[in-house]
């Protein structure tokens, strides 16, 4: 009876000690559920999640804090993947968050109209917006998200989301017509 | 001489060939088109840069545009004029949108510019031939268009065992190589001297299909001919559609595999298109860089179908007016073949440099595609596909746009033969499915690439933000120790001046002691 409760308590101790040297010697910095939900994350930075910026709103969602269906730029897409990664059931997206777009955008300034206030510069994400005070401002295209923050803030509303026109060079083959009947097996 | 022995490759369909009709008139120089519009994207990899304004005049055979980067060719005037736009304009291409290109308006004199042929090439180092392959924008004439230039380049370590040049021509209606090999069998043998010296080729091949006997008796009776015709073969090889696909052919000839990750050099083999090859002779014997190709222009929607010798940049129209276009409704354009080919939206568009063919197609050519049904699970996909895939389940991957699972089943070994739509009992687009999978996946990575850009620069912003709001902090921080610091002096001059008034009204007490007792009150005060 005694040597078998010491031999469990020597071994429950030994492993005690590996666990916890394990845990210091290979700790890992940072929140790698939460760098694996921002990497799905379409990074446009535009907060309709409710959080200010894709990372934060990946941190909730890392944390249990929100849930899979509120960012409209991702769409469906993002949503499958986060609830595969997740494991979580995918939801349709949330209405309160906004709609998912058809196609892309990018802000236009019409340099006409722009008083150079500087608003919008503050306003941008990721500092697509090249300019300065008195100046006229402009928009570097390739670096746009399409997030629609620097429209509300502009005073004399001269800024414009246009369509990212089609690219030969990026056009995607259509998705071919199924097949009428409803009789195919599913997958 | 002996036989030599053929593999076969797996899969593969055997298709009503249409071939004849466009082989009876030999061919001749297609008429000089008033407008040449050369699209700045017509080979694989990055677009060229026009070094032409507009308002320019251009010689033929000079230098408009420039390749940039590695992979990439450039392009030359194919007549001589003047430069009218260089503006979007309809290319061949699916999605029938719009491309940069290069507008010419030909004076009708078709002045060259001075030609520098190198007709010592055996004294040349292989490097300068290759770039003088790549001034010469030569790329695959077959139909993928990659810069030849870049095949010539093996790798010091490398040894070419066999370079084969590739005459398969193996889609229906196509017949410009089969032309090519019967009417210029010597520009074709002498373009395969300077490949050989290039890529110091122990042995050669010409491979065709045995559907093209003419033009295996001009091969070789060209062969015969030539200096060193004991290290050229040409073989015949079975006529079985996608016998012309690069590892198809590889395998026909060698039975051996091309990796799945690999090139066709990565086992000492270089394989070349005839047409390239009769470029590349051009380019180094004569000097001229590439600006016309054989096209067969076909189909039951034109009168006379034929072979023509094309100025790169010539507008489909024109040539299938020259060629008798008949008025059949509904006339549907198909560059290059039945199989692999595009369908080209307008007639507008022009010829390039991987366009083999054009095909002016009536329902009686191409039979429109017939309802689609449920897939039966039957295999026939799977027998039929040359690639050894299974088409029927990158399909269902395909339609769940489970684009993970669809590339860990090879997705990109596909080559779009469109075998298994062929052979589809249930008439199931799959290459269809394919495509969309492709361009999809290609579309998420470019997505991918800018969601990390947005995210890199997201993060510098913020970390911008950070650092003006600390540098703020510290500026304050600096001023506010600043003005304690003067008001620091100040209470120090305070202090001086109390110590002064101190010193005067001690000096005061002192004279007061000194004299006594009246004044004492007043002291006190």
């Amino acid at each position: 009876m005694l040597s078998a409760i010491l031999a469990l308590g020597a071994l429950a101790a030994v492993f005690g000690i590996v666990l916890g040297y394990a845990t210091i010697r290979f700790k890992v910095e940072g929140d790698p559920l939460a760098d694996k939900v921002d990497a799905i994350l379409p990074q446009t930075q535009c907060g309709q999640c409710g959080y200010p910026g894709c990372r934060p709103y990946a941190e909730a969602i890392a944390d249990n804090r929100a849930d899979i269906n509120q960012c409209p730029p991702g769409g469906e897409t993002v949503i499958l993947a986060l609830a595969e990664l997740l494991d979580r059931d995918p939801k349709p997206l949330n209405a309160e968050n906004g709609v998912a777009k058809e196609e892309t955008t990018v802000a236009v300034i019409d340099e006409q109209v722009c008083i150079g206030c500087t608003l919008c510069i503050q306003a941008c994400p990721v500092d697509a917006i090249l300019g300065a005070a008195k100046q006229m401002h402009t928009v570097i295209e390739s670096e746009c998200t399409g997030c629609e923050l620097c429209v509300p803030p502009c005073p004399v509303d001269c800024i414009a989301m246009i369509p990212v026109k089609e690219h030969y060079l990026t056009w995607k083959w259509p998705f071919p017509d199924m097949p009428k009947t409803t009789t195919e097996p599913e997958k | 001489m002996k036989r030599r022995r053929l593999w076969k490759f797996h899969g593969g369909v055997h298709l009503p060939q249409q071939k004849t009709i466009s082989t009876t008139m030999p061919v001749h120089a297609a008429q000089l088109p008033k407008r040449l519009v050369l699209p700045l994207h017509q080979h694989i990899g990055a677009s060229a840069k026009a070094v032409v304004e507009v308002g320019d005049n251009v010689l033929k055979g000079e230098l408009i545009a420039h390749a940039s980067g590695y992979v990439s060719a450039p392009i030359h005037a194919p007549s001589s004029g003047t430069v009218v736009a260089i503006a979007d304009h309809p290319i061949p291409h699916p999605s029938g949108l719009h491309a940069p290109c290069i507008v010419i308006e030909t004076d009708g004199e078709e002045r060259w510019v001075e030609a520098r042929p190198y007709d010592d090439y055996l004294h040349m180092d292989p490097s300068h031939l290759r770039n003088l392959v790549r001034e010469a924008g030569i790329v695959g004439l077959g139909g993928a268009g990659f810069p030849s230039y870049i095949k010539l380049n093996p790798g010091a370590d490398k040894v070419i065992d066999t370079l084969i040049l590739n005459g398969a021509e193996c889609e229906p209606f196509i017949t410009c190589d089969d032309m090519l090999m019967r009417e210029q069998p010597e520009q074709i043998v002498e373009g395969l001297h300077i490949l050989q010296h290039a890529l110091r080729a122990k042995r050669c091949i010409i491979a065709l299909e045995d559907n093209k006997p003419e033009a295996y008796t001009a091969l070789s009776a060209a062969v015969a001919k030539s200096e060193r015709c004991n290290i050229i073969e040409i073989v015949q090889i079975p006529t079985i559609f996608p016998a012309g696909g690069e590892k198809q052919l590889i395998k026909v000839l060698t039975g051996k595999e091309v990796p799945h990750d690999g090139l066709p050099l990565h086992i000492g083999l270089v394989i070349q298109n005839v047409a390239t090859c009769a470029a590349i002779h051009r380019a180094i014997n004569l000097g001229q860089p590439l600006i016309s190709r054989y096209v067969t222009i076909t189909g039951g929607g034109v009168s006379q179908p034929r072979n023509l010798e094309v100025l790169i940049g010539t507008p489909i129209q024109e040539l299938l007016e020259q060629c008798g276009a008949l008025d059949i409704e509904p006339q549907r354009l198909i560059m290059g073949g039945p199989m692999m080919g595009i369908a080209v939206h307008t007639s507008s568009a022009p010829i390039i440099k991987t366009s083999n063919c054009v095909i002016a197609a009536t329902d009686d050519d191409l039979p429109s595609p017939q309802p689609v049904m449920p897939c039966i699970r039957c295999g026939a996909c799977a027998d039929a596909c040359p690639a050894l895939l299974l088409p029927q389940q990158l399909y269902w991957y395909a339609r769940a746009k489970n684009l993970e699972r669809i590339q860990e089943i090879n997705l990109f070994d596909c080559i779009e033969c469109g075998c298994c739509s062929h052979v589809c009992p249930s008439h199931i687009p799959l290459v269809q499915y394919f495509r969309f999978a492709k361009t999809e996946i290609w579309s998420q990575e470019r997505e991918k690439e800018r969601a990390d850009l947005a995210r890199q620069r997201h993060d510098s912003r913020l970390e911008r933000i950070e650092r003006e709001k600390a540098e703020r902090a510290a500026r304050l921080q600096k001023k506010k120790q600043a003005l304690k610091e003067r008001s620091a002096g100040d209470s120090s001059k305070k202090a001086a001046i109390a110590a002064a008034v101190k010193r005067a009204q001690e000096k005061k007490a002192r004279q007061q002691t000194k004299e006594p007792s009246a004044n004492e009150e007043d002291s006190s005060q």
